[in-house]
């Protein structure tokens, strides 16, 4: 399992964020918005986002899925897909929906997205678990390296 | 309409997030949890309206909206208002045949804070419940005014200490017990209410359905954990839903029509209320030793309520 297959990168994540840093992204202060002004989740279409996944949709600006709270993090939820047995708790459970599910499969993180909660870890079930926590500092290369091995049960 | 497959979690688990991230809820806040799952119980049009509280603020966060439907923001009292006044207008443009989709199915759903259910926009959500729209409240229970630092509801338990019930030598915190909405609800007619916890997800999400599914005015408390007023670690924010729901603080049920009620969740083993309290900072005060009874009182209270929950669910009136 590579480090590039690890840090999955989905295609919708490339431009996030881009709009905001660039100039030109004027914003009416709070006083000037008049009534009836609309922000729309999308560009063009928007009735079938039901059954799009997020790269297949067309966000708008200012959808806050091209914003990111990467900045929120002091640790990282790093992922372990050797050990992972595709139950999806974490997915259900994460409230960043920043867990990258598809087709039944978990890939990986959306590091634009996710706090650092740590939710993902708790109720990840496997032996090690599939999913630990690092500091966001940590080369993700080291953090599988350095991966535990399965615990053995205590007697009681 | 359309729902989901709930058979499993990978079923669940191919649906497309409509609830976006970047919002500003606290890392591992319950309430987004609760509305990634509602809305992934059904691929239907949503229209969803919030009032004021943490998860209206922390949604849309000028320029930004994490909500991948229609959105209604309202004051504080008027989530229920709202939401179904836009049923109204949907069901009257509908017959006189102005939409643009008029087959398109929609459902209306509505967020209040307990806050806002319980105390503030309690009479709103009461005039909607009575006039029968085709909608679904949601509470998101987190038993206190979160967005604005943690005042007391009538929703917040016995013992707790918050900004405005703060325990210390002279007090063991809030003197009043919580408010049971759930029956208040039932007592409006409405076809469904029901008690839900996020960490029971596919109960939940059965709920949900029902609720979704079933025509008129519903209504679901769910237990929301807020680890920052209810002071725990984010990362446990499923492990205290785990004890909420065992140790019966929040036992599990629905009332179909007013009266049919029945227990959704059982617990192999009881736990008893201390292994939840002592897992929470709100709490804490409450292993003095001054303030024992207080945990007696609130044990006691727990078991009174689950024996008469189980003689409802018998006598099925
Ligand atoms: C009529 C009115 N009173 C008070 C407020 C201030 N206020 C804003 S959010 C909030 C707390 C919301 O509590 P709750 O409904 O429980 O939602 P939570 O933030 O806990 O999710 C309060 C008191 C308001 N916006 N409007
Ligand atoms: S750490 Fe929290 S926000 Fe990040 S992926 Fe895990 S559950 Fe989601
Ligand atoms: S909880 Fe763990 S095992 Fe389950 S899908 Fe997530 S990473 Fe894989
Ligand atoms: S204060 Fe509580 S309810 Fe509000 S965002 Fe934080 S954890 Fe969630
Ligand atoms: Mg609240």
């Amino acid at each position: 399992m590579s480090v590039e297959q690890q840090d999955l990168k989905l295609k919708a994540s490339e431009n996030r964020g881009k709009s905001q840093l660039e100039a030109g992204f004027d914003l009416l202060g709070w006083d000037e918005v008049t009534q009836g002004s609309v922000l729309p989740s999308f560009d063009g279409d928007a009735s079938n986002v039901a059954h799009q996944k997020a790269e297949e949709r067309e966000y708008s600006d200012y959808n806050s899925y091209t914003a990111t709270v990467a900045s929120w993090r002091v640790q990282k939820p790093v992922f372990n897909i050797d050990v992972c047995i595709d139950c999806q708790n974490c997915w259900v459970w994460c409230p960043d929906s920043s867990i990258l599910s598809r087709d039944k499969q978990m890939l990986g993180i959306d590091y634009d997205h996710c706090k650092g909660c740590e939710v993902c870890v708790e109720v990840c079930p496997t032996n090690p678990k599939s999913l630990l926590m690092f500091n966001e500092y940590t080369d993700l290369g080291d953090a599988l390296a350095s991966w535990p091995e399965k615990k053995k049960k205590e007697k009681k | 309409m359309a729902i989901t497959s709930i058979k499993n979690l990978k079923e669940f688990s191919t649906n497309n997030d409509r609830f976006e991230g970047a919002h500003t809820l606290c890392p591992g806040c319950a309430h987004s949890m609760i509305v990634r799952e509602l809305m992934n119980c059904t691929d239907d049009n949503l229209v969803i309206s919030a009032n004021t509280g943490c998860l209206e603020v922390s949604t849309a966060v000028y320029p930004f909206t994490s909500w991948d439907t229609s959105w209604i923001h309202i004051g504080f009292e008027n989530a229920a208002t709202s939401v179904t006044a836009a049923e109204v207008m949907h069901k009257v443009r509908k017959k006189k045949g102005t939409l643009k989709d008029g087959d398109a199915p929609v459902k209306f759903v509505a967020f209040g804070g307990d806050g806002s259910t319980f105390d503030i926009g309690f009479q709103w959500l009461s005039g909607a419940m009575e006039r029968g729209h085709d909608f679904t409240y949601i509470c998101l229970d987190n038993e206190n005014y979160a967005n604005t630092g943690g005042q007391r509801s009538s929703a917040t338990p016995i013992g707790a200490t918050t900004s405005t019930s703060v325990a210390g030598t002279h007090s063991y915190g809030k003197k009043e017990k919580k408010k049971d909405i759930v029956s208040i609800m039932a007592a409006h007619g409405s076809p469904y209410v029901a008690q839900l916890a996020p960490n029971k997800w596919k109960m939940m999400a059965k709920g949900f359905q029902k609720a979704l599914e079933t025509e008129g005015p519903c209504f679901i408390n769910t237990v929301s954990p807020c680890c920052t007023e209810w002071k725990f670690d984010p990362k446990d924010t499923i492990n205290i839903t785990d004890l909420a729901v065992d140790s019966l603080m929040f036992p599990m049920y629905e009332i179909i029509d007013g009266h049919e009620l029945n227990i959704l969740y059982r617990p192999k083993n009881i736990l008893k209320v201390e292994d939840y309290l002592g897992a929470q900072g709100r709490y804490k005060h409450l292993f003095k030793p001054e303030y024992k009874h207080i945990i007696e009182k609130i044990q006691s209270d727990i078991d009174e309520d689950w024996a008469r929950l189980q003689r409802r669910e018998e006598a099925r009136v």
